[in-house]
């Protein structure tokens, strides 16, 4: 993995193209229009977090990096290279990996068949040493190796989502809210990991999060999306201090 | 299953009381529904008169007999019910010994063993005539279904698609074996191949439109698929021969050695005095061969990615996709391999009848394929054994009860029920074993050491 040497400040003055680039993308259910044309960046080794409420399009548009919609107008690219009409298993052989929202464990696979799952894509060369670099990150995983997915509780099956996507050495991964209706014990345990994974590996990580605070203190940049279209962005610290964010997702909301 | 859960809690025996007109409250109630429901069905039956003519009798003993039993069995099953649960001694699961534990780890080697061995016992206990029936209606019978089961487990079990139309791909099996041999000549051990590409041929065009669907969508368009094939097979008459059908294909040979009195037939060529029984122990390893076969091969492709990669696709098809599975390859193969190894057993069916018609390919066949996969529990191998020994053993049964005409009069003919059996069987089986008789699903893989997984836990119908 690359290292993490380089700060924000100067990667801002090289100017890299960025790992995940998404330009004026408009995703379609039917004739009902879910984004309204999205711009976003996201550059190697950084957290860039996505927020806003209900509604607003945010899993839609972690589902159209994927394929899954496929946007109607707009282009992504990844490294360089266009994936706009790429089917969804192409686009995770490319290393992308994702924590889909509501997790989609296998729930009759045991954990251990879970890991494989995901390491099916680089056919096991790593499996060995990547299994034990996901216990050392979640070591409740271990304790439940060869327990079914379905039975375990909501905190360890996201540990497990994020655990599985890790697995196919992913050079970005998606996290589609992975705080959904867990413990705030545990929401900070699955944050202080993604934070561990991009400061020890410069993993790239777009995380999508209605959880702004905790979401924007732990990401580089970020993104407020309101009904399909990007409103404002900035860094992770500009944004929580920004009376319009704070009025809409963190007064009286998580802390 | 709720039906735990529903309970209510008073029912919960705490102090062992038992309230006696409550019961007879309930049974009573059940007794009057049973009346009310059997009148128009058992209360009359049609009689032909002196001039031909339908004419009704009456016969009021039969609901009130009904409704009688209900009674006694209701409150039978209340009583029982209201026995305190803390008389009975608690049961700990014992550390099973020694010899326990070898008989089940080796349980389907027996079994093998024990099927190996079948025709032989059966020729040596009732004689060559007498072991004909046990060999051919109970063992190559049953073992037809154990094969078409475990085709279809790979499709319905593994994979989670639910295939109706699963009797297509026998039928393209036989008649690919029928018209092959009987137009081109060519030997059985040719077409056997032949036929299995061919019906993965169709499993693969069956697959293509029905990609997108899924569950009960899916299962609509397979029903349709077997459908078609029925109908093709009957109206292209130049090609089929239509409900007619083709007959005289050749029969099975000794890997060319007929089965015949002449001086080349098996009987001569290997100094054995010539019996017909001969023919149907050698269809009978034949089919039990090729089961085999059919499980080995799911056994091993278990254990493999793409065996893995149709478990995962049971259980959720877009973190597949997200995990960089391709879900079309994944399911064109399990259709492909589910019909492949229907064709097989398919052109079995046609060498050992030596007659196919469309009549032999119709819905029920389908829906009893499906019925023992399901009673047998959705993947697993043993499970789906046990189920089509039940089901097809079970409705071969019912034609030696003939004690029951003794009971029930000359005319009772037990087969006539055999519909009505099955239905209670399996309305009585998803109370007790929601999720098929073995509900367990082992690991294909394990981390250091294996376990069954309870099938309490499982999502049951989940396809």
């Amino acid at each position: 993995m690359t290292a993490m040497t380089q700060t924000l400040a100067e990667r801002a003055v090289t100017r890299k193209a960025p790992l995940l680039a998404i330009r004026g993308v408009k995703t379609y259910y039917g004739k009902i229009v879910a984004l309204k044309g999205v711009d976003l960046d996201v550059q190697e080794g950084e957290i860039v977090t996505l927020i806003g409420a209900n509604g607003a399009g945010k899993s839609t548009l972690m589902m159209t990096i994927f394929g899954s919609p496929r946007a109607r107008e707009g282009v992504i690219s990844f490294d360089g290279r266009d994936i706009t009409r790429l089917p969804t298993h192409e686009i995770a052989r490319l290393s992308i990996a994702q924590s889909p929202e509501g997790r989609r464990i296998f729930a009759r696979m045991t954990v251990y068949e879970n890991l494989q799952m995901g390491a099916s894509i680089n056919k096991f060369a790593y499996f060995d040493q990547d299994l034990e670099r996901v216990f050392a990150l979640f070591p409740r995983l271990k304790e439940r190796i060869n327990q079914r997915g379905g039975t375990m509780s909501g905190g360890e099956q996201q540990m497990l989502a994020i655990a599985r996507a890790l697995m196919s050495r992913p050079r970005l991964l998606l996290l589609d809210e992975p705080s959904l209706g867990l413990a705030p014990l545990i929401v900070k345990q699955i944050f202080d990991a993604v934070k561990l994974l991009n400061k020890s590996e410069g993993l790239t990580v777009f995380l999508v999060e209605q959880n702004a605070f905790h979401a924007l203190k732990l990401a580089d940049r970020g993104y407020v999306m309101v009904n399909g279209v990007i409103t404002m962005s900035g860094t992770g610290r500009e944004l929580l201090a920004k009376p319009e964010v704070r009025a809409a997702y963190l007064e009286g909301g998580h802390h | 299953m709720q039906i735990q859960a529903s309970k209510p809690v008073a029912a919960e025996p705490v102090s062992g009381g038992f309230d006696i007109m409550a019961a007879v409250k309930d049974a009573g109630f059940a007794a009057l529904v049973t009346l009310g429901l059997s009148f128009p069905i058992l209360a009359f039956r049609t009689q032909e008169d002196i001039s031909n003519h339908l004419i009704v009798v009456p016969r009021w003993s039969w609901p009130i007999t009904a409704a009688i039993l209900v009674f006694v069995g209701r409150f039978a099953a209340i009583l029982f019910r209201s026995r305190p649960r803390a008389t009975r001694a608690p049961t700990l699961p014992k550390a099973p010994s020694a010899s326990a534990t070898f008989l089940i780890r080796y349980a389907s080697w027996f079994g093998v063993a024990a099927l190996i061995a079948f025709p032989m016992v059966m020729v040596a206990a009732l004689g060559a005539g007498g072991s004909l029936k046990w060999i051919n209606n109970y063992g190559i019978q049953i073992l037809i279904y154990v094969m078409l089961g475990w085709g279809l487990n790979i499709v319905v079990g593994l994979s989670g698609l639910l295939d109706l139309g699963y009797v297509a791909f026998y039928a393209v099996g036989a008649y690919s074996y029928a018209l092959l041999s009987t137009t081109f000549g060519l030997s059985f051990w040719i077409c056997l191949p032949l036929a299995g590409l061919l019906a993965a041929f169709w499993g693969i065009i069956l697959g293509f439109p029905v990609l997108r669907l899924r569950g009960d969508y899916l299962a609509i368009v397979t029903l349709a698929f077997g459908e078609i094939i029925r109908l093709v097979l009957i109206n292209w008459t130049d090609l089929t021969n239509g409900y007619a059908g083709i007959s005289s294909i050749p029969r099975a040979t000794f890997f060319g050695v007929p089965f015949t009195d002449d001086d080349d037939g098996f009987a001569h060529l290997f100094g054995m005095d010539y019996s017909p029984i001969q023919r149907t122990i050698f269809l009978f390893y034949l089919i039990l061969a090729l089961a085999l076969l059919t499980n080995a091969v799911t056994l091993r492709l278990r254990r493999l990615p793409v065996g893995r990669a149709w478990e995962a696709l049971r259980e959720d098809e877009i973190a597949c996709r997200s995990l960089g599975i391709n879900t079309t390859n994944t399911k064109l193969t399990a259709f492909a391999l589910g019909a492949m190894f229907g064709g097989f057993a398919g052109s079995f069916f046609a060498v050992r009848q030596g007659f196919v018609s469309p009549e032999s390919f119709t819905f029920i066949e389908s829906a009893t394929i499906l019925a023992i996969v399901v009673l047998g529990g959705m993947g697993s191998q043993i499970g789906v054994a046990l189920a089509a020994v039940l089901m097809i053993g079970g409705t071969e049964i019912l034609r030696e009860l003939d004690f029951l005409k003794a009971v029930f009069g000359r005319d009772f003919d037990p087969v006539q029920y055999r519909m009505l059996i099955f239905g209670a069987g399996m309305v009585l089986m998803m109370i007790l074993k929601p999720r098929g008789i073995i509900s367990t699903r082992t690991p294909s893989i394990f981390y250091k050491e294996q376990k069954a997984i309870s099938g309490s836990l499982v999502k049951e119908g989940h396809g």
